[in-house]
């Protein structure tokens, strides 16, 4: 199969920056763009949401944040050990694994309909659902290895929050990601699909166009981040190599488990062996300062993020197609 | 004309502590700020600003000698040992004394 062209986009992205081209995207630009994916993919996922019956919904949801949960428990004692990191490195790689990648789902959606599957927007509720459990998971675990934030701490006193928990709280409930995917699922849900049809044509048929330009500059982003990852050593590289695999055919077994459909399984995996790069960095950034930024993020974005477009999405459909029997 | 003698207490960090840093400003006497979205690059590398959490910001406080100096000392012992910060003092002349 050929590749999608939205892949080559973050890959010319990736070009142009490893080539020091001046290719700039504007930083308006990018927040514009990923405000417009966010609500595009929470109105299609509620359009869809309102028409699947709640008791196929609530065992996946839970499912999904049992994974994202655990994926930190999981991942902690291998990159203390395993990889010979730091406690607040080991809880920040753990939380950004543990919460998920919008756009990788996004490219998992379009590389379904490419691949002749119907794919399953209501799943972009695991999305929302899949973005915090990880990260507040991520958190205990350096708090429990000794590790405070005098930033989430700060202005305890002043606003009565409790030990920095408050902070963070807000931080990941009304950050940018989980309000415009969960508004946008809300409105969708509220409006339907006929509520929808005037802005369908903004939403939905620019959707692809969007998010190409969109790996354009995730491309160019990464490509700066790959300087980062000479400091990572190989060990952590197979981690960000193997981890994927391992987490999406996890969820992949929990979907089949609970009858989802091949482009279920596959959305459900992808998304759990993504890594994220929105609310994760900012939230572990405020809660656990002392984790090295360069680390998770290089891992996540230059090559977690890489691998699952190119070689995990086609390899969790394989095996969900294997699942299935189709 | 009249000229009032201030500080103005330059604060150069990373964006995903703004709120924070801000609220600290005020508690600690400051009766305003400005804030610039800026990049660069230093001995913990380069901040280019190009996504949320590579996002750097220039604070601007004008106040008095003792206000800035209480700032200066809870950024460095909050916030300097975790993350990127730079800071520095100058002098301004301001017209309305009672604002700053």
């Amino acid at each position: 199969m050929s590749l999608d062209p939205v892949v080559l986009f973050f890959l010319l992205g990736l070009v142009a920056r490893l080539g020091r081209s001046e290719l700039r995207i504007p930083e308006a630009l990018y927040e514009t763009l990923s405000i417009y994916l966010l609500l595009a993919i929470g109105l299609k996922g509620g359009v869809q949401l309102a028409i699947q019956p709640l008791g196929m919904i609530w065992p996946v949801a839970l499912a999904a944040m049992l994974v994202s949960a655990l994926t930190p428990l999981l991942a902690y004692p291998i990159l203390r050990r395993a990889v010979g990191l730091g406690a607040a490195d080991a809880a920040s790689i753990g939380a950004h694994y543990g919460s998920v990648s919008v756009v990788t789902f996004a490219v998992a959606q379009s590389a379904l309909i490419r691949a002749g599957w119907a794919p399953d927007a209501w799943l972009a509720v695991l999305v929302a659902l899949m973005e915090a459990p990880g990260i507040v998971v991520g958190v205990m675990l350096a708090r429990r290895a000794g590790l405070s934030s005098r930033a989430a701490d700060s202005g305890r006193a002043s606003r009565g929050g409790r030990a920095g928990w408050g902070a963070l709280a807000h931080e990941v409930l009304f950050g940018k990601a989980l309000i415009l995917l969960a508004g946008g699922m809300v409105i969708g849900w509220l409006a339907g699909p006929t509520g929808l049809e005037p802005i369908e044509p903004v939403f939905m048929g620019l959707f692809k166009g969007v998010l190409a330009l969109f790996l354009l500059e995730l491309g160019l982003v990464a490509g700066g981040r790959l300087r980062d990852l000479r400091r990572a050593g190989p060990r952590l590289l197979a981690f960000g190599l193997l981890a994927p695999p391992v987490l999406g055919a996890l969820a992949c077994g929990f979907g089949w488990l609970l009858g989802l459909s091949v482009a279920g399984m596959t959305s459900l995996a992808t998304l759990a062996a993504s890594a994220s790069y929105i609310a994760a960095p900012t939230a572990m950034r405020i809660a656990v300062p002392q984790a090295n930024p360069a680390l998770s993020i290089g891992l996540a974005l230059g090559v977690t993020f890489p691998f699952n477009m190119l070689v995990g999405i086609p390899l969790y459909l394989s095996l969900a197609r294997w699942l299935a029997g189709v | 004309m009249q000229w009032h003698p201030r500080k103005l207490l330059t604060v150069i960090t990373e964006g995903v502590i703004e709120r924070q840093v801000i609220a600290d400003c005020l508690r600690l006497g400051a009766h305003g700020y400005t804030v610039l979205e800026v990049r660069g690059g230093g001995l913990g590398g380069e901040r280019e600003g190009a996504w949320e959490a590579d996002r750097s910001i220039e604070l601007q406080v004008v106040c008095s000698a003792e206000v800035a100096e209480r700032i200066a000392e809870h950024v460095l012992e909050q916030y300097a040992p975790d993350y990127a910060v730079t800071l520095y003092l100058s002098e301004v002349q301001v017209f309305r004394g009672q604002k700053f």
